[in-house]
Parts: C-alpha cells; sequence; structure tokens
C-alpha cells in the first residue's frame, strides 16, 4: 500500500518488512524516529522481535553481533558519531561474517557541530568489510532493506550490510511509499537460518584468535564474498523487479549515460535532484547523464569501466573528502580506470558538505565546467563547490 | 599447521573450552603451602588469577594443572606460609 | 494547475509547522498528486523559529534541493513578521496566508502578492488544542488552507488531519472545518 512517510519511518518499514527478530538501538539525531518506530512496532506487537534499549552504539553493534551468532536476523540504525563509536564492532560483525543489516542515516562529522547531512561518516567505514548502499529515495531506503538481508544472508557470502540514508533530505522528508504486502516480502525473502550458530547446551568460541600462519586465509575468503556479492546484488535486484516491479541498477544506476558526452557520478539524494538537471540540460540539446553510486561496496569497478568506454567527461560529485588525498569516489573511479584503453576527462567536486544545499544551479555549473574540462583534458585537483570567499560560478 | 581458505570456516570457531590447555606445564616456581601457618584469610584465593586455587576447610588447596607459577598468592599472603620453590626437570 | 507547486511553512517550534507541511502533503496525496515535505530543522527549541517546506506536482517529485522561490507562504504565527521575512523569494503571483487576528489590518505588506487570514490563534482555543497560552493552529490553518489552495479540498484535508493528529482527532478536524469557513482574502 502507497502511503505518504519520512524516510526514518520508511526504514522502520523495511525492517519490520524483513522481520528483524532482534534490534538493539540507541538514539541521535536525525535518526531517532526511526527507533522510536520500531519500538512502537514491537510493544504492539505488530512486529515481533526482541528491542533492546543499550547505552551506546558500540553496544547496539555488539548486541546485533552477538544475537546474529545466535541465528537471529539483527537491525540497527544510527548516525555519524554513533557509527563512528561502532567501528570496532563493525569490524567485529563483517570478521565473524555477520549479516546484520543497519540503517546510517548519513550525516556530516563534527567539530564544527552539524546534524546535516554529507557522507564523511559513511565513507569513513568503507574498510569495515560492509557493503554500503546509497539511497537515493525513501521508496529506495526500504526496498533496500529487504533486498540487503536477501544479499547478505546468501550462503557465499554472509557479511553486514549498511543502507545509507540521507540526514532530513531523507529521514525527515515525507513522500509516497509503497510498503509491500507481508506475504510478498515472506516469499521473497525468507527466514534467517544460518549454517553455523551459537545454541544453548553447545558453547563455541567465535572469531577466536588465529596464528599468522592462517589469519590470511580468513580475510582472503571475505575478499571472495565481497566479489561474490556483487553478482548477488545484481541476481536480487532483477529478482526484486520480478516480485515488486521495482528496480535500482544495481551496483551503479545509469541515467541517460548510453549516448552521453559527460556524465555526473553522485550518490544518495543529490541524485534526485541532479536527474531534473540532466532532463533540463537534455531538453536543451546537451549530452548528459548521471552515474549514480549506489553500492560503493562492493565498489562497481566493472560498471565504470564500461562507462568510461562511452563518456568524454566524468565529473565526479563527493559529498564528503579525503583530506590529504581527494574525494573518495573520485580516488576509486580514477584507480579502476588507469587501464582502460580510452579514458574520459576527470574532475572531482567537492559539495554538499554539512547540509550545504545541492541546487539545480551547483549541478548545472558542474556540468558547464566538464564540457570545458572535455576539451582541456583532467583535472586532478578537487574543486571546491559554493564556498564562501572562492570566486563564485554560475552556468 | 595451516589448512587451505577452501578447508577453514567462514570465521574461527572454537568447540573446545580452554581448559583443555594444561598452563600449569608453564611453570617455572612452584608455590609449596604450609598449612600449618594459614589464617583462612582467603586472600590467596581471592587474587590468583588463574583461578588455580580452590579452598578446602578454608585453605588453599593448589591445582598444579592450571597454576602458572605466578607466585601472587605467596606475594599476598599475610601469614607467609606460602613458598615458591624452584621446579627442577624430571 | 502549473506542474508543481511550492509552499513555504513559517512558525514557531512547538506549533506543529512541520505536521502542518506533512498534513498538507499527505492531503495533495489523498487527491491523486506526488507530494514532498520536509522541514528545516535548526535545532529544535519551543517558540525558535521553524520553516518547513511542500511540494506538490502531477508527476513524481525527484529535485532534492530547498524551496527558494515558492507559490504559497503559510505564517502559523504573525509576530514573525517582526523578525523573518517571509516574503523572500516568493512568486510575483505568489499567495500568502496568515495566522492574524480577526478584524485587525494587516501590517504594511508590500502589494505585489495576494493575502488572506485568518484567526487560526483563537479557533485553536476555541477546540482545545494546545493549550491557553500555547495553542496548536497546523490544523486549523490547513483547513483554511484548503480553501485557498484548489488543488486540495476541505474533505481531503480533514481526512488527513484525522490521520495525523496525535490526540483530539475530532476536535482538530472541526477546527479545520470552522476554519475553511472563517478564511478571508484581504487587501493591504
Amino acid at each position: 500500500m502507497r502511503k505518504v512517510m519520512t524516510g526514518n519511518y520508511a526504514s522502520a518499514y523495511g525492517a519490520k518488512a524483513a522481520r528483524a527478530e532482534v534490534i538493539a538501538a540507541y538514539p541521535i539525531t536525525p535518526q531517532t524516529s526511526i527507533v522510536e518506530k520500531l519500538a512502537e512496532f514491537v510493544s504492539t506487537g505488530e512486529l515481533r522481535a526482541k528491542f533492546v534499549p543499550v547505552e551506546s552504539e558500540h553496544s547496539a553493534m555488539a548486541a546485533c553481533v552477538s544475537a546474529s551468532i545466535l541465528g537471529a536476523r539483527t537491525y540497527t540504525a544510527t548516525s555519524s558519531h554513533g557509527l563512528a563509536l561502532m567501528h570496532e564492532v563493525l569490524m567485529w560483525a563483517s570478521g565473524a561474517r555477520l549479516p546484520v543489516v543497519m540503517t546510517n542515516v548519513s550525516r556530516a562529522m563534527a567539530p564544527p557541530w552539524s546534524v546535516w547531512v554529507d557522507h564523511m561518516d559513511s565513507v569513513a567505514e568503507r574498510d569495515t568489510g560492509w557493503m554500503q548502499f546509497f539511497c537515493e529515495s525513501n521508496q529506495e531506503v526500504l526496498d533496500t532493506i529487504v533486498m540487503a538481508y536477501k544479499v547478505c544472508e546468501s550462503r557465499g557470502i554472509m557479511l553486514p550490510a549498511m543502507i545509507i540514508e540521507d540526514a532530513f533530505i531523507l529521514s525527515h522528508t515525507s513522500e509516497p511509499v509503497d510498503v509491500p504486502d507481508q506475504d510478498s516480502v515472506d516469499s521473497f525473502l525468507p527466514g534467517y537460518d544460518p549454517e553455523v550458530k551459537l545454541e544453548v547446551g553447545k558453547p563455541m568460541g567465535f572469531g577466536s584468535l588465529v596464528r599468522p600462519d592462517q589469519y590470511m586465509e580468513f580475510r582472503y575468503k571475505s575478499m571472495l564474498a565481497m566479489r561474490e556479492a556483487r553478482n548477488r546484488i545484481l541476481s536480487v535486484d532483477k529478482e526484486f523487479k520480478q516480485a515488486f516491479g521495482r528496480s535500482y541498477g544495481g551496483l551503479l544506476d545509469e541515467y541517460m549515460c548510453d549516448d552521453a558526452e559527460v556524465a555526473l557520478v553522485a550518490a544518495g539524494s543529490v541524485a534526485g535532484t541532479a536527474r531534473t538537471v540532466v532532463d533540463r540540460l537534455r531538453a536543451k540539446g546537451m549530452r548528459v547523464g548521471l552515474a549514480r553510486i549506489r553500492a560503493f561496496r562492493p565498489f562497481p569497478f566493472e560498471e565504470f569501466r564500461s562507462l568510461a568506454g562511452r563518456v568524454e567527461g566524468m565529473a565526479v560529485l563527493d559529498r564528503s573528502y579525503t583530506h590529504g588525498a581527494a574525494g573518495a569516489f573520485f580516488t576509486e573511479i580514477l584507480g579502476a580506470l588507469y587501464d582502460v584503453p580510452k579514458r574520459p576527462a576527470m574532475k572531482n567536486y567537492i559539495a554538499g558538505l554539512g547540509g550545504r544545499d545541492i541546487t539545480p544551479n551547483v549541478i548545472e555549473t558542474i556540468f558547464d565546467d566538464m564540457f570545458v574540462r572535455c576539451k582541456r583534458g583532467s583535472d586532478l585537483q578537487p574543486e571546491w563547490m559554493d564556498v564562501v570567499g572562492l570566486p563564485r560560478r554560475r552556468s | 599447521m595451516s589448512r587451505s581458505y577452501e578447508d577453514i570456516p567462514l570465521t574461527p570457531i572454537s568447540d573446545t573450552p580452554s581448559t583443555v590447555n594444561m598452563t600449569g606445564l608453564w611453570r617455572v616456581f612452584m608455590p609449596i603451602v604450609d598449612l600449618d601457618k594459614c589464617k583462612k584469610c582467603t586472600l590467596c584465593w581471592k587474587f590468583c588469577p588463574d583461578a588455580a586455587i580452590e579452598l578446602v576447610d578454608g585453605k588453599p588447596k593448589i591445582d598444579l594443572g592450571y597454576c602458572k607459577g605466578c607466585g601472587i598468592c605467596a606475594n599476598e599472603c599475610p601469614a607467609e606460609c606460602i613458598t615458591m620453590v624452584k621446579e627442577e626437570g624430571e | 494547475m502549473h506542474s508543481l507547486i511550492e509552499v513555504r511553512f513559517h512558525g514557531r517550534g512547538g506549533q506543529g509547522v512541520v505536521v502542518a507541511s506533512e498534513v498538507l502533503a499527505n492531503a495533495a496525496f489523498k487527491m491523486g498528486f506526488e507530494v514532498a515535505s520536509f522541514p528545516f530543522f535548526g535545532v529544535e527549541r519551543r517558540g525558535a523559529p521553524v520553516t518547513a517546506f511542500a511540494r506538490i506536482d502531477t508527476s513524481p517529485i525527484r529535485i532534492r534541493s530547498s524551496i527558494y522561490e515558492p507559490d504559497y507562504v503559510v505564517v502559523l504565527d504573525s509576530s514573525l513578521l517582526k523578525g523573518v521575512d517571509v516574503l523572500e523569494g516568493l512568486k510575483r503571483s505568489g499567495t500568502v496566508f496568515i495566522n492574524y487576528p480577526d478584524g485587525k489590518c494587516l501590517p504594511t505588506l508590500p502589494g505585489d502578492f495576494t493575502y488572506f487570514t485568518l484567526d487560526a490563534t483563537s479557533i485553536a482555543a476555541a477546540h482545545g488544542i494546545g493549550s491557553k497560552v500555547a495553542p496548536i493552529v497546523n490544523t486549523a490553518m490547513m483547513g483554511g488552507f484548503s480553501r485557498i489552495c484548489d488543488e486540495v479540498s476541505l474533505e481531503a484535508m480533514v481526512e488527513s488531519i484525522l490521520e495525523k493528529a496525535p490526540v483530539k482527532k475530532e476536535e482538530n478536524a472541526a477546527a479545520a472545518r470552522e476554519a475553511y469557513e472563517r478564511t478571508r482574502e484581504v487587501s493591504t
């Protein structure tokens, strides 16, 4: 049934649709209403789950890890500093190969204090061994939670996933969302049934010490699983389309890229605004497209190499910054394109940090600049958009 | 012996308790208790980091299977009834 | 209608500004439109100026940036006129709807826009919504707004209010109905 709801409620409805069995979470702006809604679902009996109120995000993830070892489908949600506090236990979840699913309401890191969107918190956790899915709409948030469990719990994969929902722009925006009926979700997503789990009366130690002669083999297995997740994400996306009629383009969601001269690469909610700009510029005869990073982990390596062969210029918009280097999306895409036969002109644009609005005008300015780059060649120095004090660029 | 990545589980799982490790083999000095001097204060029992001391009638009985010979019991004992004696190979 | 209607709400923390934007979006959705409503969240405090927004369109809304040139401005508390430029960016053909006491002349406002007023404070108080010193005026204002905005009927608005009001659902619906009757266009 389609109803108007916030991104946070879409997250809660996603966890409910997936029949999460253990939910452990600690509230933080702007994630709080996810936890409140799930607590309500549990208290009214709409969702049969154990809700564990904890005293910190570190404990929230620790509780999810423990419950997951026991064979329960687990869910949590956090944001920014809460995610940073979880860092140690994120590694634990992935290393112990536990398919925990979490919403991270992506918010800027302090200081300066900010409760608004950027992707620094999520990008800073890219190396924890979690899959990372950036969402564009509230519908995608709900659907991706359901899909993520199916990917994560696959026998060959067994890895956790982070669903990234932009602070306020999705978390507190109300828009129509189709809540799939429970029977359809149940037949799409069977219950969680791990091969090995901890049982009462059968004590075991999980993630125990291994010596240097064996550690790399475990890491190698995780690498294989993440590599296999690429295929699984694509097949689950197809299955989801068959069951629910919606698809999100796998790892890299392309919009009008086939004949594009310039493609904008971006992730999260800004992709929506970018689509409207692409439409407007297309109407003026400009061949532009959007390539939306949906999965940052696993990285859409092959997809970017394919895109590179079709476009003259690639403008990469990062909503975070890796100081001392450049935007994380940008450096990774550069790496993926090192040996392709035809490399497009590349440039990195840093925009929208700490909730700064990325207006259609900012995106149009990027496209205009990139058309110039196509003639002059790549510029590897990231450009910070819309910074007060820098010369103002207008399209 | 290290195993192929294909032959190991997803994450290291141990189904044997750590009590199989007879840490008493690590010992160089062995605690000897003079039970006549013991005042039953139980400090040795409280401080033993390996829980290798059992109290029998309030007095310590040391489990040499796990006692690593750290000497904390001897150090803590106010009655000085525990002495650490060098073990010799047999 | 034009393809896209954009509305900006001004009020104070505690007056239900954000919920007003959600009530409107939900009502327009019931009328068959695509909708999006969103707050500009500062650090929320009772009494502090709060802004919220709504978009109503015939096709799916994909734009995620803020609203800078609204078609409508809804002011839940006229005391804001002193400190906040509620007309900022309002389209030339734009409409302003202000919670303002009956029978009082509006302060000097530019004549380029269309103005409607409603004494939502006394309606909310009469229906016992909120407290005497802090009546919650959002549902009355939305009842009034359904008179101004052709795309949203009073019935859809009332239905939306019944869904969204956490308490006193019938009182809120009654306030909206009364507000619909008492909303008037005024000249400056």
